[in-house]
């Protein structure tokens, strides 16, 4: 690890990038809106907005199981000042996916949308995902974090369960057109990104020069 | 673009009498009191839909692709525009993208084409797309297409009736289901190394549905030529059926005894029927059917109820008189 960690990042030269990883986090918002004003949205605008806003919250989550592993392998602790930020980008796409849903697909109708939930397999897992990532969203603060002490870190593992949950989603909507591809990819990131977690670190430093 | 070339045809060669006489029956049948207005209408469109004999020329070309639109299949919802029309498809063999047909569809090679008819016929044979634009004279109808994801188009497509070129090659008693077979190109053709569907995408029909008059063999949409997206350079529109029953860029015609097995129910076959006709009461697996969105209509316009066999059910809801659509869906 030596070699990888020769000057460790301080919080302000992370604080510094901060700022610069947010601009980056809204290139989907930047790009909708450049398409939208082009008149680029395809011929049916409310499914790329949905489609678009559930790759990019995959995307975001990728990059928040990121972080652990790069601290770690990178030997950058500071590189935790980024994770809640890319936590809740996660949160900001997935909860746009869901709103997509919701106005373009059922009409903002609850009766409407617990239909949905209770007839589709996918839909229930989706909402399955998105519940504790609202309260991960909710207790993000500082705040949130003195109160719930241990169980905080509980509630934030769920995390875990929600990349399963959102593969398990993605697959389903995919199955039906026997069009896996995306989904192994991302299934095959966000598989490698938790099995980083359990592989002991010092077994590996070894080989390393 | 295709350049087809227009064929020097006799009026007498046109055949349209069985056409007319077949849109008299439906018009018969259907109760339609416009019938005098509707044949009026097949007179015109006929006029102008006739290509002059001895010329081969541009402006001929022109006079096919402008054939008049036939008032019996107008509508009065808007229409799709033309680019939504043509560069919004599902066309897997150019990939599962909507983008994909527009993007890949240049390098199809419709020159030459031919389309072999097959099995329970007495006259089978291979057709070269001339002999089949001269088989009966080129209409306009505006229809609906309903896709089974749930979104629509109102779509002016140019071709004549399915039933003139079934009856051209004679049917025999056994002949039960029409099949259609999609062309396979894989040098144009990226989506066909993908193993989504097993190719080539064959599509099929029920003798009685083939021959309704409202079943079409469709050349050209919006006064020109199919785009390789839209199925280049002969498909079918069946308009009260989704959208994945309408074959495209079609190289055979199989008659058969037997129900084909159709390309979507070999992948899955609890989300796509056999009949797939567009039923607002039995939904996909994985989204209602009981509305749709109306492509071109904006990004916040709200979504419209779907109509049961896509609002053709007058002319076509007969065909299935004492069948479970549920069940055969």
């Amino acid at each position: 690890m030596a070699a990888l960690q020769a000057r460790p990042w301080t919080a302000r030269q992370v604080g510094f990038f901060k700022p610069l990883l947010f601009i980056v986090c809204l290139y989907p918002v930047i790009r909708w809106l450049w398409l939208g004003f082009h008149g680029a949205l395809t011929a049916n605008p409310p499914e790329f907005l949905i489609r678009s806003s559930g790759i990019w919250a995959l995307v975001a989550l990728c990059l928040t199981l990121a972080v652990t592993p790069l601290r770690r392998y990178l030997g950058q602790p500071a590189l935790l000042r980024c994770r809640r930020m890319l936590g809740l980008f996660t949160f900001f796409y997935s909860a746009l996916h869901v709103l997509g849903w919701a106005y373009w697909e059922r009409g903002l109708s609850p009766p409407a949308m617990w239909d949905d939930i209770v007839q589709r397999p996918f839909i229930a897992i989706g909402v399955l995902a998105m519940v504790p990532m609202l309260a991960q969203a909710v207790t993000s603060t500082r705040g949130w974090m003195s109160r719930l002490g241990a169980r905080w870190h509980t509630l934030h593992r769920a995390i875990y369960p929600i990349a399963i949950l959102s593969v398990w989603h993605f697959w389903l909507i995919r199955a039906g057109k026997n069009d896996f591809a995306e989904v192994y990819a991302y299934g095959a990131v966000l598989g490698l990104l938790l099995l980083a977690r359990l592989v002991p670190l010092e077994g590996r430093s070894g080989s390393r020069p | 673009m295709a350049k087809v070339r227009i064929p020097a045809v006799p009026a007498s060669q046109i055949t349209p009498e069985e056409v007319w006489r077949e849109r008299r029956s439906w018009l018969k049948r259907s109760g339609l009191a416009a019938a005098g207005l509707g044949l009026m209408g097949l007179g015109a469109g006929r006029a102008v839909a006739a290509p002059a004999a001895g010329g081969v020329e541009p402006a001929e070309a022109g006079k096919l692709w402008n054939a008049a639109r036939n008032p019996d299949f107008d509508l009065s919802d808007a229409l799709t525009s033309e680019r939504d029309v043509t560069t919004y498809n599902n066309y897997y063999e150019f990939g599962t993208g909507k983008a994909d047909p527009a993007r890949h569809g240049g390098a199809l090679k419709t020159e030459p084409w031919t389309v072999s008819v097959e099995g329970e016929v007495a006259r089978p044979g291979t057709f070269d797309l001339d002999d089949l634009l001269r088989l009966a004279p080129l209409e306009e109808r505006v229809y609906r297409l309903r896709c089974v994801e749930a979104w629509s188009m109102v779509i002016p497509w140019l071709g004549y009736p399915l039933a003139s070129l079934i009856r051209k090659v004679e049917p025999t008693g056994d002949a039960k289901f029409v099949e259609f077979t999609t062309v396979t190109q894989p040098e144009a053709m990226p989506g066909l190394r993908s193993r989504i569907i097993d190719w080539p995408y064959v599509e099929a029909l029920r003798m009685d549905e083939a021959m309704h008059p409202l079943s079409l063999l469709v050349f050209g949409v919006y006064g020109k030529p199919l785009p390789s997206a839209n199925g280049a350079p002969l498909r079918v529109a069946v308009p009260w059926k989704y959208g994945f029953k309408s074959g495209k860029s079609i190289v055979k015609i199989r008659f058969t005894r037997e129900q084909p097995l159709t390309s979507w129910m070999k992948v899955a076959p609890q989300e796509y029927g056999f009949y797939a006709n567009v039923n607002p009461d039995v939904p996909h697996p994985r989204w209602s059917q009981a509305t749709e969105r109306r492509i071109g209509a904006g990004v916040f316009a709200p979504r419209e109820k779907t109509l049961p066999f896509n609002g053709y059910a007058e002319q076509v809801a007969s065909l299935y008189k004492g069948m479970d659509l549920r069940r055969d869906f």
